[in-house]
């Protein structure tokens, strides 16, 4: 995601590296290359300048009651700065109210529709009875696109096709959400231009007809320096209360989270990872930070698996690995859920120091295509026991799958040594519990 | 220039209005940072630096025009205000001059091609759909036979939105719903169009991230499937970008060229307050030239790039 900004401000810390300290002159080039970084990366000119004023402040401030290198100084005032500009602490969305009214807005294009029924989805499977409703009727079938996304995700949607009258769609929504007692009611809106004094008004009734708890100010993260402008417009008519940063999936640097913030003093509380319904994530400006300064960012991987893996079932998967009974329909299963935690590239972008290396690489969502296609040539029985799979299974196998032979080979093997290590794993597991009045034992 | 008699004063007017709006700043801001001055110093360059990097022109780009400037300065002596502003725009205009692309430049003549095949590319949001509709439009003003292609069978009522366009411009819709083939889409309204001897096809592609591997082959491959129809085909591949995209649109260009052959460029959204400053620098690298403008959501909202006119808004104050 920001794997290019931070690139460009480690290049920006070596010339640094190798310096006792941090003087005027050695920090200069260091500030210019920074702001070159966040510049090229979409960050707001004038925001840029006032964040590289202020780390160098800080850096010359600091160098005298410090002995630590003054890059890896360098790094913890700019990560500091970074993480303040992105918004401190996380906020969550806020669930008051009877229903709680969440008001959608922004530009054409910045992934309104999409991230309405995302945040339906996600506010669904915290429990919540979610309704949508549709007021864009402008924008051709933007109203059959909500009513598909709210369909697959079984959310209700409040339409009324005759009515291109958004501010009464709105009213009769909410009321609509009343009678069926839903919990929250999310309103998706058409885009418009923040200089379009007709449908900023429009917006502007919308809210005063429904009294949301929170407006979401959507935007799309690709957005350049005009970000600052478009936020603050919509904010002078909306006050909104959070920004959703949309196709941070691309490899956009995403200057313009660290623009909107610090123009607007509003949170980002949720940023859009994908074109899946399940690509919603919170917004954790700490982490953001140390993403962009490439440190990775576990604790969202660890916090996504968490979600898409059923306990249950892993639990289940794990006894059974333990006990050699392990089968490739099992396995089959955990490639489903690794498949549910979104784009592979994502996965690995997260890990600490892989995101840099995972940039130039081709790792499509089909990586595991094979594997399945091979799962599902075999029969049933040759998934529970696959040492039945003699040769001449394996070559309708492989001809079944459309790989070959080695290709099914790998796979067996690859299956096999993994059940031998479980089964050891098992075994040492087992001999642990005697272990347990020893020194190091638990 | 004929092309442009297309167009009614109003619609002039609608493109100067949205460049106007913060481009007419550009303008204050250059006369500002040249009110007493003879010659061009280092304040003055930093002005002009701030100016276009917050166009989204990028650093990049704006070194080159501010280096190409002052070569042009040294060489031909600078005198005054208006004489600068004319040198700027001047070597502006020939960074987006230079493109080895030869499609087309209106909608009426299309150097004997039929049926002429455009493909509509671009990442998600950016207008695709909507831009269709209104070339349809204007072909059909010039008195083409258009047909359309509902390509994007991915997002969500996408079909939907190009059937409502066709339906406006009373021109077929070749589609086969959501979540097909979008290949075959593409080969069979190429084929549709050779088949009812229609002038202009225009295939619409689903949005997709361009460092999406799977979804760019997908799209190399929807190309090549139209060449089993006509064997040049699609003679226009049309990225679209948003004005409001920052650098990041370099990026697009050069991931959508690799899989597709990009030869001309759609900037939407120019009736906002973005300057789509980032174009001069994607014209300028990847050589290829700016065809559309888009300046509103109505049928009649499309326009074809004039450079001058371009340039001109930029600087109108």
């Amino acid at each position: 995601m920001f794997e290019n900004l931070s690139g460009k401000i480690e290049k920006a810390f070596k010339m640094l590296k190798g310096q006792g300290k941090i003087t005027e002159i050695n920090v200069a080039e260091t500030m210019k290359e920074i702001r070159k970084a966040l510049i090229d990366a979409d960050v707001n000119y004038k925001i840029a300048k006032t964040f590289t004023d202020t780390v160098k402040e800080k850096a010359l401030g600091q160098n005298v009651l410090t002995s630590v290198s003054p890059s890896q100084l360098m790094v913890k005032i700019v990560n500091d700065e970074l993480t303040e500009l992105l918004g401190g602490k996380t906020e969550d969305i806020n669930l008051t109210g009877n229903p709680t009214v969440i008001l959608m807005a922004g530009l054409q294009g910045s992934g309104k529709t999409t991230h309405s029924a995302k945040l339906a989805n996600f506010l669904k499977k915290k429990g919540r009875s979610v309704m949508l409703a549709a007021c864009d009727v402008y924008r051709p079938a933007a109203i059959e696109q909500l009513k598909v996304l709210g369909a697959q995700l079984d959310v209700p949607v409040f339409f009324e096709m005759e009515n291109k009258n958004p501010v009464s769609i709105a009213q009769n929504a909410l009321k609509a959400a009343k009678e069926a007692n839903a919990k929250v009611l999310i309103v998706d809106t058409a885009g418009r231009l923040s200089i379009d004094e007709e449908m900023m008004a429009e917006i502007g009734n919308i809210k005063k007809a429904l009294n949301p708890q929170e407006i979401l100010f959507v935007v799309d993260a690709m957005t350049g320096q005009d970000a600052v402008n478009t936020a603050k417009a919509f904010n002078d008519v909306l006050d909104f209360t959070g920004v959703i940063l949309t196709k941070l999936d691309g490899d956009t640097r995403g200057g313009a989270a660290l623009s909107i913030k610090s123009i607007v003093n509003k949170p980002i509380k949720f940023m859009g990872m994908g074109e899946k319904m399940e690509a919603l994530d919170t917004f954790h400006p700490d982490r953001m930070a140390q993403r962009i300064l490439g440190m990775g960012d576990i604790v969202s991987l660890v916090e996504r698996a968490q979600e898409v893996f059923d306990e249950q079932e892993a639990e289940k998967i794990q006894k059974k690995l333990l006990k050699d009974q392990f089968t490739f329909e099992d396995f089959y299963t955990q490639i489903q859920q690794i498949k549910k935690m979104g784009n592979l590239k994502d996965l690995m972008g997260m890990i600490p120091g892989v995101g840099k290396a995972v940039k130039d690489l081709d790792i499509s969502d089909d990586a595991f295509k094979g594997i399945e296609a091979i799962i599902n040539s075999m029969t049933p029985g040759e998934r529970k026991t696959p040492d039945i799979i003699n040769g001449s299974r394996r070559k309708r196998i492989a001809s079944g799958s459309g790989t070959d032979i080695q290709q099914v080979n790998q796979l067996l093997k690859q299956f096999e040594d993994m059940r031998k290590m479980m089964k050891s794993i098992g075994k040492m597991q087992g001999a642990g519990r005697s272990m347990r009045g020893m020194p190091f034992g638990r | 220039m004929g092309i442009f008699n297309f167009f009614s004063k109003e619609k002039k007017e609608k493109l100067d209005q949205g460049l106007e709006k913060t481009k007419s700043s550009l303008f204050d801001k250059i006369s500002k940072a040249l009110v007493g001055k003879s010659a061009i110093d280092d304040e003055f360059l930093d002005n002009l630096e701030e100016i276009l990097v917050s166009s989204d022109v990028g650093i990049e780009t704006t070194l080159r025009i501010i280096e190409r400037l002052q070569a042009r300065v040294a060489k031909d002596k600078y005198v005054g205000v208006g004489e600068l502003n004319n040198l700027l725009k001047d070597e502006i205009g020939k960074l987006l001059d230079e493109n080895k692309s030869n499609i087309p430049t209106d909608f009426s003549d299309l150097k004997g091609v039929k049926p002429y095949v455009v493909m509509v590319v671009g990442v998600n949001g950016v207008g695709k759909t909507t831009t269709i509709g209104k070339m349809a439009n204007q072909y059909k003003k010039a008195g083409k036979k258009v047909v359309l292609g509902a390509g994007d069978t991915f997002r969500a009522a996408a079909v939907e939105q190009l059937k409502i366009w066709g339906t406006r411009n009373d021109v077929d819709v070749i589609s086969h719903g959501m979540n097909t083939d979008p290949a075959s889409v593409a080969f069979d309204t190429v084929k549709h169009a050779v088949e009812i001897g229609a002038d202009v096809a225009i295939i619409d592609t689903a949005g997709r991230l361009h460092n999406k591997i799977g979804l760019m082959n997908e799209l190399s491959k929807i190309k090549r499937v139209m060449q089993k129809v006509t064997q040049d085909a699609p003679h226009e591949i049309l990225l679209v970008l948003d004005a409001s995209t920052g650098q990041n649109a370099f990026e697009q260009a050069k991931q959508f060229t690799a899989a597709t052959e990009v030869n001309a460029l759609a900037l939407t959204k120019l009736d906002g307050t973005a300057k789509g400053g980032v174009v001069i620098g994607v014209a300028d690298q990847f050589k290829i030239p700016v065809k559309y403008i888009g300046v509103g959501e109505g049928i009649e909202d499309l326009q074809l790039f004039n450079k001058q006119e371009f340039v001109d808004s930029l600087f109108k104050g």
